[in-house]
């Protein structure tokens, strides 16, 4: 009975949250030292959905290893596409034509919005703003039309190849998009006006899971979540890759690196987006889609059966695939999350040595502690979905 | 990315301060490389972070790649960017197998990257590479009584049986 009376707000519990709960954003546990309701001590544990990816794309040609690496980050999968196929494109020394760069460009930008907005409406589901779910998937299955539209799937579409693209858009396309890019920044600006004017959604973001930005800097912590709290720092204006320099947009960044910040930022970012899907659209240069190298992309399929060279080599990609010189090439791209990174080891076989993805969730999931230290346990669930990571991603 | 002559001249640059520091350079499509004395790792990347011509002080990433058969058959890579001057390079380290189940051993670097802190637990898990000196060096993805080092190459894919419940009597 002594135990009972003993002051109770001191003692330190250890509390366990997850691996299945619906506020940790997927199969992620949380163990969790709790003073009362004060968040005291956190460690994430991960690799409940590991699924071995980067062991398995060991074993596949080239060109197959791309619908596998897609289902890593399942919310940004055009992004994983990206990386992967630039990163073989630039094994091979594969020069890709410019309708097929604006194609990509369009295509990961959609996907970007898409990214944002299933965020957006998860971690405002999350405060217990019901309606922001409805609002953002109404615009995600939009994008998702779009991308059946030209692809055959919704998600996983595996529309990147190496080279370029699998096929043109089709007829009616664009017209659609630009419908969509019209609405867009409407749609984001009603977003802004159903949160920023709630109260209760401002009093849980503002201040809370503040980390300086040179501790995100130390930390490697990349994307939305480093330019909240300053840092203007984005790949698509730091590197060359794509369209992207072609193209005029704005990094936004915020001031103190709060919630609201990053909650502003990602708002902001897919207005950005919006513009440059609508200025990609405009300048989308005509021309083949896919490079015209037949010993690493497929021939037409008209040529099929009037050419003997184009079948041969339609053969020799489809059984084996194509071989790559020996070398080794980091390529990194600007996705929803940060810096997302492929390593691509060749060992001049058609099978890639080793795939490694460098995941800007698993990354960024280190400053997760420190966001939610000395904060009450329904801001550490606010500080996770603000994270946002995709545990697809982090465990691979 | 520094060009090749850039590359040269970091190398002589690391070479007068930490001499024996860098074994050999390589400039492959259009990414510059240091090939690192692991004895020496924590040296060189302290150089190239704190240097003031050269403020390497993002860690992208780090991971590893086994080169089987290749002699020394493991390469740690660490991803350096200076964001001032927007360049990237990559600091290899190449590690020998010790053999009859010892792991090849080399120095963390989570005092001067952070970051590397998931990373390094990530090669572990993966590689059996130790960090002399990681905080927690447990494995991260794997479940943790795990047994081997499953991205290693000569480690075979499908080789573990997939316990659903209808086969659960064939492998326990």
């Amino acid at each position: 009975m002594a135990e009972l009376t003993a002051d109770r707000a001191t003692e330190i519990m250890t509390v366990n949250i997850g691996p299945h709960h619906p506020a940790t954003h997927g199969v992620l546990r949380l163990i969790v030292d709790l003073e009362g309701e004060i968040v005291r001590d956190l460690k994430p544990v991960i690799g409940y959905v590991h699924t071995g990816i980067e062991k398995s794309c060991e074993d596949k040609s080239y060109w197959k290893v791309i619908p596998f690496v897609e289902r890593m980050d399942y919310v940004s999968y055009f992004f994983q596409m990206e990386a992967y196929c630039g990163a073989v494109e630039r094994l091979v020394g594969l020069e890709i034509p410019p309708r097929a760069k604006y194609l990509r460009t369009i295509f990961l930008e959609l996907c970007r919005i898409h990214s944002h907005l299933v965020w957006l409406g998860t971690t405002a589901l999350d405060l217990g703003a019901i309606s922001m779910l409805w609002y953002c998937f109404r615009e995600r299955d939009r994008i998702l039309d779009l991308f059946e539209m030209a692809t055959g799937q919704r998600m996983h579409t595996r529309y990147f190849q190496v080279g370029g693209v699998i096929e043109d858009i089709p007829l009616g396309f664009e017209d659609k998009l630009r419908s969509f890019v019209e609405d867009m920044p409407v749609r984001a600006a009603q977003y802004q006006a159903l949160l920023d004017r709630n109260e209760v959604f401002l009093q849980r973001t503002k201040g809370v899971g503040i980390v300086s930005r040179e501790r995100l800097l130390e930390l490697g912590v990349s994307g939305p979540l480093l330019r909240a709290a300053g840092e203007p720092w984005d790949l698509r204006k730091a590197f060359d890759y794509l369209a992207y320099p072609e193209l005029e947009f704005k990094i936004p960044v915020g001031t103190v690196g709060d919630n609201y910040d990053r909650y502003r930022v990602r708002l902001a970012e897919m207005v950005e987006s919006a513009k440059i899907v609508g200025q990609a659209l405009e300048a989308l240069p005509a021309g083949p889609f896919i490079a015209e190298d037949r010993k690493y992309v497929l021939p037409p399929r008209s040529e099929l059966s009037t050419s003997m060279e184009s079948l041969i080599h339609h053969f020799k990609l489809v059984t084996e695939g194509f071989r790559v010189d020996p070398g080794e090439v980091y390529y990194s791209i600007e996705s929803p999350r940060g810096e997302l990174g492929c390593f691509v080891l060749a060992d001049g076989s058609s099978k890639p040595a080793r795939v490694h993805f460098r995941d800007p969730s698993f990354v960024n999931l280190q400053a997760f502690r420190e966001m939610a230290l000395d904060s009450y346990v329904a801001d550490m669930i606010c500080s996770l979905g603000m994270l946002d990571p995709i545990l697809g991603g982090v465990d691979r | 990315m520094p060009d090749a002559p850039g590359l040269e001249l970091i190398r002589s640059e690391i070479e007068r301060d930490r001499p024996g520091g860098v074994l050999a350079t390589s400039f492959d499509r259009g990414q510059a490389a240091l090939v690192v004395d692991p004895a020496q790792i924590l040296a060189v990347l302290g150089w190239l972070r704190d240097e003031p011509g050269q403020r390497y002080r993002f860690l992208s990433s780090l991971h590893v790649a086994d080169y089987l058969p290749a002699e020394p058959r493991f390469g740690v890579h660490y991803e350096l960017l200076n964001r001032d001057r927007v360049e990237r390079i990559r600091v290899k380290a190449m590690l020998a197998d010790p053999g009859d189940d010892a792991l090849p051993e080399i120095d963390s670097c989570v005092e001067l990257f952070p970051t590397a802190e998931a990373q390094e637990r990530e090669a572990f898990d993966f590689f059996g590479i130790e960090f002399r000196g990681h905080p927690d060096l447990t494995r991260i993805l794997m479940p943790e009584d795990y047994v081997g080092w499953p991205q290693r190459r000569d480690f075979p894919v499908g080789g573990e049986p997939v316990t659903f419940t209808y086969n659960e009597h064939r492998y326990g």
